[in-house]
């Protein structure tokens, strides 16, 4: 095991102009890269800004327009994965590359290329995951496991294949604080057995914290290379964005009105075999204040969203009030109607139809709540057509929406853009419940700043806002009160102000089931409600 | 009842269930790989005409068989072009492809309307044969029937036991991992597309050179749906496709017999009953979600189309 | 050589339009082949089947009649494919309407009255729908496959009529031929032309054509049907109940399909017989298809296959073609609407030479 020195590592990878183009998008445009052996690199850019488009092509999942890649200074084609893993470049995946049918041993054989035998396997697997500190039961079946325990199966299995370069892919994204810094651990031993690791984020305090050279990607094309440890935060955002962010501004924290929605010891089973259960949540979201959901995903967020929004209706009516009225009987437009707004985590396919423009994206969420303005003839409900299109170009002026042609289809927008169309869908209707799932997952920077000061002016003026999310900073920069979802539970919400980051994170852990001896989950619901 | 026509029972259970074991194993392959090919029944016919055909030109069942397995395979290679390169909505396809098929064979078939067909005989072994009772059941069987029982061993040796059914199963639950691992998603589906239209090849050719034998236009009459049918019953898992298979040969073979016995049920609707036995038993299963949607390949019958 | 789809950004409206031309036009080149290959003049055999039915006047009118129950029927199955819904068992439905609406001339074979017509054809529509809501009630309760369960019943009702018309409805002076007894006029429905072959039933079907397209691209109904079938989960977003649109969507086209079953009934055999089940139910569904699940679209969709079904008695007659050449071409067209619709959302491009793997 070598301690390497940084930068003074043998060249490993140099990536030499490359281009990759999907029809007219050129999602790579002559980018360059070199990673040396025994450093940890960051490859880092907004969303959209072709990170993993390179590294998909590191990894012979893409294969480049043009361009070359050198390997250990030979030019190498890397024609598919396997090609990847011969040569030792692994690779963990930002939406894991996993089999939710299949064993954890099962997963792992998968990417290992020939033919091994079971038995031997789960040894090897236990071994590597002992020696690493990342606990696997080899026989589980993948798709019981939390994400947590899914991405140390991706790490595992990478290491199996003793890989000298590994890719990992928005790693933390998914972890709790306290899991990303075992996985920084980890991380910085591998360095310091020599190996290397390109790391790709867009959190740039850990960039900060583990890296000591980066790579900036914007728009495809590389615009500029540091030592992260030498920058601010905000200076490489800045390199990042390429333009300053406005900052997101809240004046009346803490200028709280009447409940406007309730949920009152709320709990669903969960609908399909791999769905989270809700677990007798609570909580009073008041008039003029942001109300942030933290959790790691998969901890029952999209559950929650729909059993407020009414897509899953409940079996009394208590359980959900909104605006005084009882609501856990009546279904999404219902709930509408009584000034509640939803947005969804999915743009495409749930909050959106992809192939449907936009003016009948607006009808989808609008029909009935604005009845009178977009249909005629009572019964026969005739669509006025000219209605909904003027509405929907209101709403693209708004919110500042950039798009090609009159009324393109969703499915033509980029994701901020489409993004900041459904939240002006909702926005325009000046709901006095909003309650958004994952707000800016997927957004680049200048679209997530105006949406987030969008949610923050609705409550402002008098709404309650509900934003669940995975992103803790934006938990933290949008909420006044900050409540945390974990295993289908809810813990008591606290002030922005008490929280953070190590208290979220233990939350994140903790285990809402009542136990069997009685004793009150960590998270301490508010069970003693009425 | 004696001893004799209680073997000859079982032996005609074991001809009515083996086309629907055929069928039903070849699909249920397509299926573990993500892929829905309603098109069974028309691959069924078309193996059940070529078959015929062939033994008719040749005068040997066995080439017959043989051709069969071809014709069902390649029949299939149109599905799957389309569904896998075209990526078109594969219960469209899989329609399209059972309306074809009944089309064409019926013009292939045309000829051979009425003609005296050549029958696959049973196998006959000296002795073993001969041996009271068991003998004829175990070992006086057509080769097809013997076939039938080895395909469900095989595939379920290769989906569970060999890195290649490994990689066809993770190819079901997830062609976009698996396609980023460098699993050949849409190579190993044509695979499994090919061999659902062989074991449908070759079910057809048992109905007209074992079971019937003669050409008879639709002979098929609706098996191929109910071996569609048998995979969602056995909920994707090869064992429980030979008991469904056998379940619904006996509930076949009961109706016949209840027919000769005279029983004063019109004969319409004893033969209405295998067709309102699998609705039954469609229902019964689809009751147990859970265990439908753990089983249920998770991928099946989306289409899937790589970036690159 | 490989072959790769891109997809597009918009889906394309010009080859939404286009991909059923398309389609004719590969089936026409397959069937040039074809005739070749059968050893036919593939210019007079195409001739035969595609021109020379239209320049007969009572030609025409055999197309209309063979037209009217494919297009009732996949006006129906249109709005059963939009809403995501798999009703394959329209040839049943047809047949159970004929049946329930063959009803009142069976059994009160002397009633003559005007209101005698009207209820007929609301009984067929009534018995259609009602053989439907068994597949609907069973997938939206249960979850079962629809597919499955809507085809199983086809053959149960080919059996349940075969035995009706052979044994408790079959006419005692019949000669021993299966089939009710003739109905009396007031059952009839009325010929279209003084002295032709199409009946009423074409009126339904273009009622019911202009009717439903009004439906699905005016009316919020129509919004549902579409959104539910694109996208399940966005319809559950936008308030809409998929297990009540599978109840809708199966009643309407079990009502179509039960109507164009008693309007055959009733206004061509004249009788209930054993001959009713020819495959309506199943060339509908191509009939939808390439009218792109469009009511409009449809009635001319219903057309050309109708006149393959006329060209086809044509080419038997003066060619000795065999006639099940008819159903290979049909099934064909499908197949070729099918791939041709791939085009509305993506491109499709070839690649030669390369070394990357993928499939043939």
């Amino acid at each position: 095991m070598t301690n390497s020195t940084k930068n003074t590592g043998s060249e490993l990878l140099t990536v030499t102009g490359i281009t990759k183009i999907f029809g007219t998008l050129k999602a790579n445009d002559n980018v360059d890269l070199d990673v040396n052996t025994g450093e940890i690199h960051a490859l880092l850019g907004e969303n959209g800004a072709g990170k993993s488009t390179l590294v998909k092509m590191l990894f012979g999942s893409l294969q480049p327009t043009s361009g070359s890649i050198q390997w250990r200074g030979s030019t190498v084609t890397i024609g598919s994965p396997s090609a990847a893993r011969i040569l030792g470049i692994g690779m963990v995946f930002q939406h894991f590359s996993l089999f939710d049918a299949l064993t954890v041993s099962e997963n792992i054989a998968l990417s290992l290329g020939e033919s091994v035998d079971m038995n031997d396997l789960a040894q090897k697997t236990r071994s590597v995951s002992q020696e690493y500190g990342l606990p696997l039961d080899p026989g589980a079946l993948v798709g019981d496991l939390s994400v947590g325990e899914r991405q140390r199966i991706e790490i595992v299995r990478c290491l199996l294949q003793d890989p000298a370069l590994i890719i990992l892919d928005e790693p933390t994204s998914v972890l709790t604080p306290q899991e990303a810094d075992k996985l920084f651990e980890t991380l910085e031993r591998l360095r310091d057995e020599g190996r290397s690791i390109l790391y790709i984020s867009h959190r740039l305090e850990e960039v900060k914290r583990l890296c000591s050279r980066a790579t900036i990607l914007r728009h495809g094309k590389v615009v500029g290379a540091c030592d992260p440890r030498k920058e601010t935060a905000a200076s490489l955002a800045s390199k990042m964005v390429g333009a300053d962010i406005d900052i997101v501004h809240r004046d009346n924290a803490g200028n709280t009105g009447e409940v406007l929605l309730a949920l009152n010891s709320l709990s669903m089973p969960a609908a399909t075999p791999f769905a989270m259960a809700l677990k007798n949540i609570s909580l009073d979201l008041r008039a003029g204040e942001v109300v942030g959901i933290a959790g790691v995903a998969g901890n029952g967020q999209s559950e929650l969203f729909d059993a407020i929004s009414g897509e899953a209706t409940q079996n009394n009516p208590d359980d959900v009030v909104i605006n005084g009225q009882s609501a856990g009987l009546l279904d999404i437009s219902e709930r509408r109607n009584l000034g509640a707004a939803f947005i969804p985590e999915e743009r495409l396919g749930h909050g959106a139809v992809p192939d449907f423009t936009l003016s009948e994206n607006l009808l989808l969420a609008r029909h009935q709540s604005d009845k009178d303005r977009f249909l005629k003839l009572g019964k026969i409900a005739l669509i006025n057509r000219a209605a909904v299109k003027i509405l929907a170009r209101k709403i693209v002026e708004d919110m500042d929406v950039r798009k090609s042609g009159e009324d393109p289809d969703a499915s033509a927008l980029s994701g901020g853009n489409l993004q900041k169309f459904i939240v002006g869908r909702e926005l325009d209707r000046n709901p006095d419940v909003m309650v958004v799932n994952q707000p800016t997952w997927g957004v680049d920077a200048g679209a997530a700043a105006r949406i987030r000061q969008a949610l923050i002016d609705l409550a402002t003026s008098g709404s309650a806002v509900m934003v669940i999310s995975q992103d803790l900073d934006e938990i933290f920069e949008i909420s006044d009160r900050i409540a945390v979802i974990s295993d289908g539970g809810l813990s008591a919400p606290a002030p922005a102000k008490e929280m953070t980051r190590e208290n979220i994170g233990m939350l994140m852990g903790a285990t809402h089931q009542a136990t069997s001896d009685g004793s009150a989950s960590a998270a301490g619901n508010e069970e003693a409600r009425p | 009842m004696d001893l004799v026509v209680i073997v000859s029972v079982i032996i005609s259970v074991c001809a009515a269930s083996t086309p629907l074991l055929l069928a039903a194993t070849g699909e249920l392959v397509v299926e573990r790989s993500g892929v829905l090919n309603l098109g069974v029944e028309g691959m069924m016919i078309i193996g059940a005409v070529t078959g015929f055909a062939m033994a008719q030109v040749t005068g040997n069942p066995y080439l017959g068989a043989l051709a069969a397995i071809a014709a069902g395979a390649f029949f299939s290679l149109l599905f799957a072009f389309l569904t896998l390169s075209l990526a078109t909505n594969q219960v469209a396809t899989g329609l399209a492809l059972t309306i074809l098929g009944l089309g064409l064979s019926g013009m292939i078939g045309e000829g051979f309307v009425g003609q005296p067909g050549i029958k696959m005989e049973a196998v006959n072994i000296p002795f073993l044969t001969d041996i009271p009772v068991v003998g004829k059941l175990l070992f006086g069987q057509d080769v097809i029937f013997y076939s039938s029982l080895i395909l469900v061993a095989a595939v379920s040796w290769f989906l569970f036991r060999t890195r290649a059914g490994l990689m066809l199963r993770s190819v079901g639950d997830n062609p976009q991992s698996a396609h980023a691992l460098g699993i050949p998603v849409i190579r190993t589906r044509y695979l499994a597309v090919l061999f659902g239209g062989a074991c449908s090849g070759l079910a057809g050719a048992h109905l007209s050179l074992v079971y019937v034998p003669q050409w008879v236009e639709g002979m098929t009459a609706g098996r191929g749906w109910i071996a569609l049918a048998l995979v969602v019953f056995a909920s994707w898992r090869p064992a429980r496709v030979l008991v469904g298979a056998y379940l619904f040969g006996a509930v076949t073979i009961a109706q016949f017999h209840a027919q000769a016995l005279g029983i004063p049920i019109p004969a319409q609707f004893l033969t209405s009953l295998p067709y309102l036995a699998t609705i039954f038993v469609l229902v019964l299963i689809a009751r147990n979600r859970r265990m439908t949607l753990i089983n249920t390949p998770a991928s099946l019958s989306q289409p899937f189309v790589p970036d690159r | 050589m490989t072959l790769f789809l891109e997809k597009r950004a918009n889906y394309s409206r010009l080859f939404s339009a286009l991909s059923p031309f398309l389609a004719l036009g590969l089936t026409l080149v397959f069937g040039t082949i074809m005739f070749t290959v059968l050893g036919q003049n593939p210019a007079e055999a195409l001739y035969i089947y595609f021109v020379l039915p239209l320049t007969d006047a009572y030609l025409i009118e055999q197309i209309v009649l063979k037209a009217t129950p494919l297009i009732l029927i996949a006006i129906g199955l249109s709005v059963c494919f939009r809403s995501g819904n798999w009703n394959i068992g329209a040839e049943g439905q047809y047949l159970i309407g004929g049946m329930i609406g063959s009803l009142i001339p069976v059994y009160f074979n002397d009633f003559q009255s005007p209101i005698v017509l009207p209820l007929m054809m609301v009984m067929g529509m009534l018995g259609g729908a009602m053989y439907a809501a068994v597949p609907a009630i069973l997938k939206s309760r249960f979850g079962t496959n629809e597919i499955l369960t809507s085809l199983m019943l086809v053959y149960v009702a080919q059996q349940f009529v075969d035995w009706l018309v052979r044994t408790p409805w079959r006419d005692p002076q019949g000669m021993g031929f299966p089939g009710t007894k003739r109905f009396n006029e007031s059952a009839v429905l009325p010929d279209l032309l003084t002295n032709g072959e199409a009946h009423w039933g074409t009126v339904f079907a273009v009622v019911a054509a202009i009717g439903t397209w009004f439906m699905l691209s005016k009316t919020m109904k129509g919004f549902e049907v579409t959104v539910l079938g694109e996208c399940p989960r966005a319809g559950r977003f936008a308030g809409f109940d998929a297990k009540k649109m599978t109840i809708f969507a199966f009643l309407f086209s079990g009502a179509l399909a039960g109507l164009a079953g008693i309007a055959e009934v009733s206004g061509s055999v004249e009788k209930l017989d054993d001959n009713l089940s020819l495959g309506y139910g199943f060339t509908a569904i191509i009939v939808a298809f390439l009218g792109r699940l469009n009511p409009l679209g449809i009635l001319a969709a219903g057309l050309i296959l109708a006149l393959s079904y006329i060209g086809g008695e044509e080419a038997q007659i003066v060619l000795q073609i065999s006639n099940r050449a008819t159903n290979v071409f049909q099934g064909l067209l499908l197949f070729f609407v099918l791939a041709t619709d791939t085009l509305i959302h993506y491109r499709i491009r070839l690649e030669f030479g390369s070394s990357v793997k993928g499939a043939s």
